[in-house]
C-alpha cells in the first residue's frame, strides 16, 4: 500500500515543507526538502519522532535562581513528560558552565540533560 | 566619564555583534551601554533551542547563542557597562546615560549604533473590552518569569496572539504543567514561523483557532475567563460564535514595537511601515554617524540574521570614525515595496558605497502561495523567482549584486513586487 504524508520541517525556520511517501510503511522517497537535514528529520518524524527538550533547573548560591538545560541531543517525542520530571526534580550549586552535565541519563533516554547558559557564583 | 568613539546603545545580540565587528574593523574606542543586569538582551530568557543554524551551523538555545557573542566581546577586550540607561541622544552623537555608581554622565561619540531592539504590543493597545484583572501578561513577562525568575504565572492558560513568542510559551507553559487550552489568532494566518505551530502547538494537541479574538474578559481581581469568537474579513466580531473559556492567565502575543525612542528624539527620520528608522546601504539613518541593526530597525524572526546586520552596521560605524567611509557618490537610488511587500530594509541606497552585494530584506502583507518575488530595475524586471508560500511572519530577502548596481549609472528607482503566478 502506498502512502503519502506531508511534514513541516522543524529543522530551521525555512519550515520546509516535506512529503513522504511509504510503501508497506517502508519510506520510498523523501521531497521538499532543501538540505539533508530535511530529509532525516522527515525518515524520524515518520519512524521515530524526536524533540530536544529545554527547560530550566534550580540552582543554588548563583547569581540567578535557575540555569537553563537542554537535552545534549533530541529525545523520542513520547518521553518528553518523563524528561520533564526528571529535569524537575534536579538542582545544581552555582558555579555552573555551559555544557555541564546536570542529568546522566534522563527518562532513562542515555541522554544527558546539560546546562545550556552561565551562571556565577552569587 | 572617558569619551568614546562608538557607542552601542544596547548589549543584546544586535549590540554585541555590532562591537565585535566595529573592533575588527580597526576602531579601538567601543562603549556598549546595556541597561539590563547583563549581556546578552532577550536571548537570556529565550531558552528554547532553533538559534545559531545559519551562524554557527549548530542548534543552539538562546542563552548559549548570546554567550558565543558575549565571549567574543570580552576577548575583544570591548568595554561596556550594565545597569545603565541611556536616557537621550543628542543630533550632535552626545549620549546622556546614568547609572547608580557613575550617575549622569555624558559621553561626546562620534558614531552611535542604535541597537535598542523591541518591546511587545501591550493590552492597551488592542482595545479589549472587559475588566483589567491580574492575570494578563505579555508573552514575554511570562517568559521571563518562568524561564529567569522560576515562578509560574498560573495554571489554565488561554493565548491571544499567534507570535512566536506566544507559540513558544504555549508550549512552554504546557512543559510546566499548565493547561493551555487555545491560541486565538485574529488574522486567518499565523504570525509565527511554521515550525513553531508545529513542536510547539499540534505537539502538544494546543488548538489554533485562526480569524478569532478574545471579545471578553472577566474576573475582577484576578482573571476568572474570556470569551473568545470569530471574527470576519473586516476582524469584527460574528455574533453566536462566542466560546467562553475558563483561565487564570491570559498570555497576549500580538506583535513586537522596535523601541526608538532615542532615534525620535535625536531627529533620525522614521519609517511608518517598520517603525524603525530608515537607513541607507551603510545601515546608517538620516543623521550621519548614527547607525541602526537588528529589532530596533525592524522586527526579525530570526536572530542569525540580526548578528549578521548587526556586523555590517558595526564595520560601518568604524568605518565612519576612522574616516574610511566611502564617499557618497550622489547617486540615489530609492527602494520601493509594492503588490504585496510592505516595505524594505535599507530604503535607498547609493550603489558606490556598497562593500560587498547588498541584502535586502523585506515582509509581506498578505499569504501568497506559488508566487513570484520579482525586482525591477526601472521598468526592467531583473529577477523573477518564484516561492512556494511568502508569508507575513516570516521575512524574506533578496540578494542585489553590487556589479549589476554599478553597470546602471542612471538607475534612480527599485521596486519589489509580489506577483502571482
Amino acid at each position: 500500500m502506498t502512502e503519502e504524508r506531508n511534514l513541516t520541517c522543524i529543522n530551521c525556520p525555512m519550515g520546509c515543507f516535506l512529503t513522504v511517501e511509504l510503501t508497506d510503511k517502508e519510506i520510498t522517497k523523501v521531497s521538499g526538502n532543501t538540505c539533508p537535514r530535511g530529509e532525516q528529520y522527515a525518515r524520524d518524524e515518520v519512524t521515530n519522532p524526536v524533540r530536544t527538550v529545554t527547560s530550566t533547573v534550580k540552582v543554588e548560591g548563583g547569581v540567578y535562581e535557575r540555569v537553563s538545560v537542554k537535552t545534549k541531543s533530541p529525545v523520542p517525542k513520547g518521553k518528553i513528560f518523563e524528561v520533564m520530571k526528571d529535569i524537575n526534580k534536579a538542582s545544581a550549586t552555582a558555579p555552573v558552565h555551559i555544557g555541564d552535565i546536570l542529568i546522566e541519563n534522563c527518562a532513562n533516554t542515555g541522554i544527558p540533560v546539560v546546562a545550556a547558559r552561565e551562571i556565577k557564583e552569587a | 566619564m572617558k569619551d568614546y568613539d562608538i557607542v552601542i546603545v544596547g548589549g543584546g545580540p544586535a549590540g554585541l555583534a555590532a562591537a565585535a565587528a566595529a573592533k575588527k574593523a580597526g576602531s579601538d574606542s567601543i562603549l556598549i551601554i546595556e541597561r539590563d543586569r547583563e549581556l546578552g538582551g532577550i536571548l537570556n530568557q529565550c531558552i528554547h533551542n532553533g538559534f545559531g543554524l545559519h551562524t554557527f551551523k549548530e542548534e543552539l538555545t538562546g542563552p548559549e547563542y548570546a554567550q558565543r557573542f558575549i565571549d567574543e566581546v570580552l576577548t575583544l577586550g570591548i568595554d561596556y557597562r550594565l545597569d545603565t540607561m541611556v536616557m537621550d541622544i543628542a543630533p550632535d552623537k552626545t549620549v546622556t546615560a546614568m547609572n547608580r555608581t557613575d550617575g549622569m554622565f555624558q559621553i561626546k561619540a562620534k558614531a552611535v549604533v542604535l541597537c535598542m531592539g523591541c518591546r511587545e504590543r501591550p493590552r492597551g493597545a488592542l482595545n479589549i473590552p472587559g475588566y483589567r484583572p491580574a492575570g494578563i501578561f505579555s508573552a514575554g513577562t511570562a517568559q521571563r518569569l518562568v524561564n529567569i525568575e522560576g515562578y509560574m504565572p498560573g495554571r489554565e492558560v488561554v493565548i491571544l496572539g499567534s507570535g512566536d513568542i506566544g507559540l513558544i510559551m504555549a508550549r512552554r507553559m504546557t512543559l510546566e504543567g499548565a493547561i493551555v487550552k487555545v491560541v486565538a489568532e485574529v488574522m486567518p494566518y499565523s504570525g509565527g514561523l511554521k515550525r513553531n505551530i508545529v513542536q510547539c502547538l499540534n505537539d502538544f494537541d494546543i488548538p489554533l483557532l485562526l480569524s478569532h479574538t478574545v471579545i471578553d474578559i472577566e474576573g475582577k481581581e484576578h482573571i476568572k475567563a474570556v470569551t473568545i469568537a470569530e471574527v470576519g474579513p473586516d476582524r469584527k466580531p460574528i455574533k453566536g460564535t462566542e466560546v467562553r473559556y475558563t483561565c487564570d492567565t491570559l498570555l497576549l502575543s500580538v506583535g513586537l514595537i522596535p523601541e526608538n525612542e532615542l532615534s525620535r528624539n535625536a531627529g533620525v527620520e522614521m519609517n511608518p511601515v517598520t517603525n524603525g528608522p530608515i537607513v541607507n546601504e551603510s545601515l546608517e539613518t538620516s543623521i550621519p554617524g548614527v547607525f541602526a541593526c537588528g529589532n530596533v530597525l525592524h522586527v526579525h524572526d530570526l536572530v542569525d540574521f540580526v548578528s549578521e546586520e548587526a556586523k555590517k552596521a558595526g564595520e560601518n560605524a568604524a568605518a565612519f570614525v576612522l574616516g574610511k567611509a566611502q564617499e557618497e557618490s550622489g547617486q540615489k537610488i530609492t527602494l520601493h515595496g509594492e503588490s504585496g511587500v510592505r516595505y524594505t530594509v535599507p530604503s535607498h541606497i547609493d550603489p558606490k558605497r556598497l562593500s560587498d552585494n547588498l541584502t535586502v530584506r523585506f515582509r509581506v502583507g498578505d499569504i501568497y502561495k506559488d508566487s513570484y518575488v520579482s525586482v525591477y530595475y526601472g521598468n526592467e524586471r531583473v529577477r523573477h523567482v518564484k516561492k512556494r508560500i511568502i508569508a507575513p511572519g516570516e521575512m524574506e530577502q533578496v540578494v542585489l549584486l553590487k556589479d549589476d548596481l554599478l553597470k546602471r549609472p542612471e538607475l534612480t528607482d527599485i521596486t519589489l513586487k509580489i506577483e502571482e503566478a
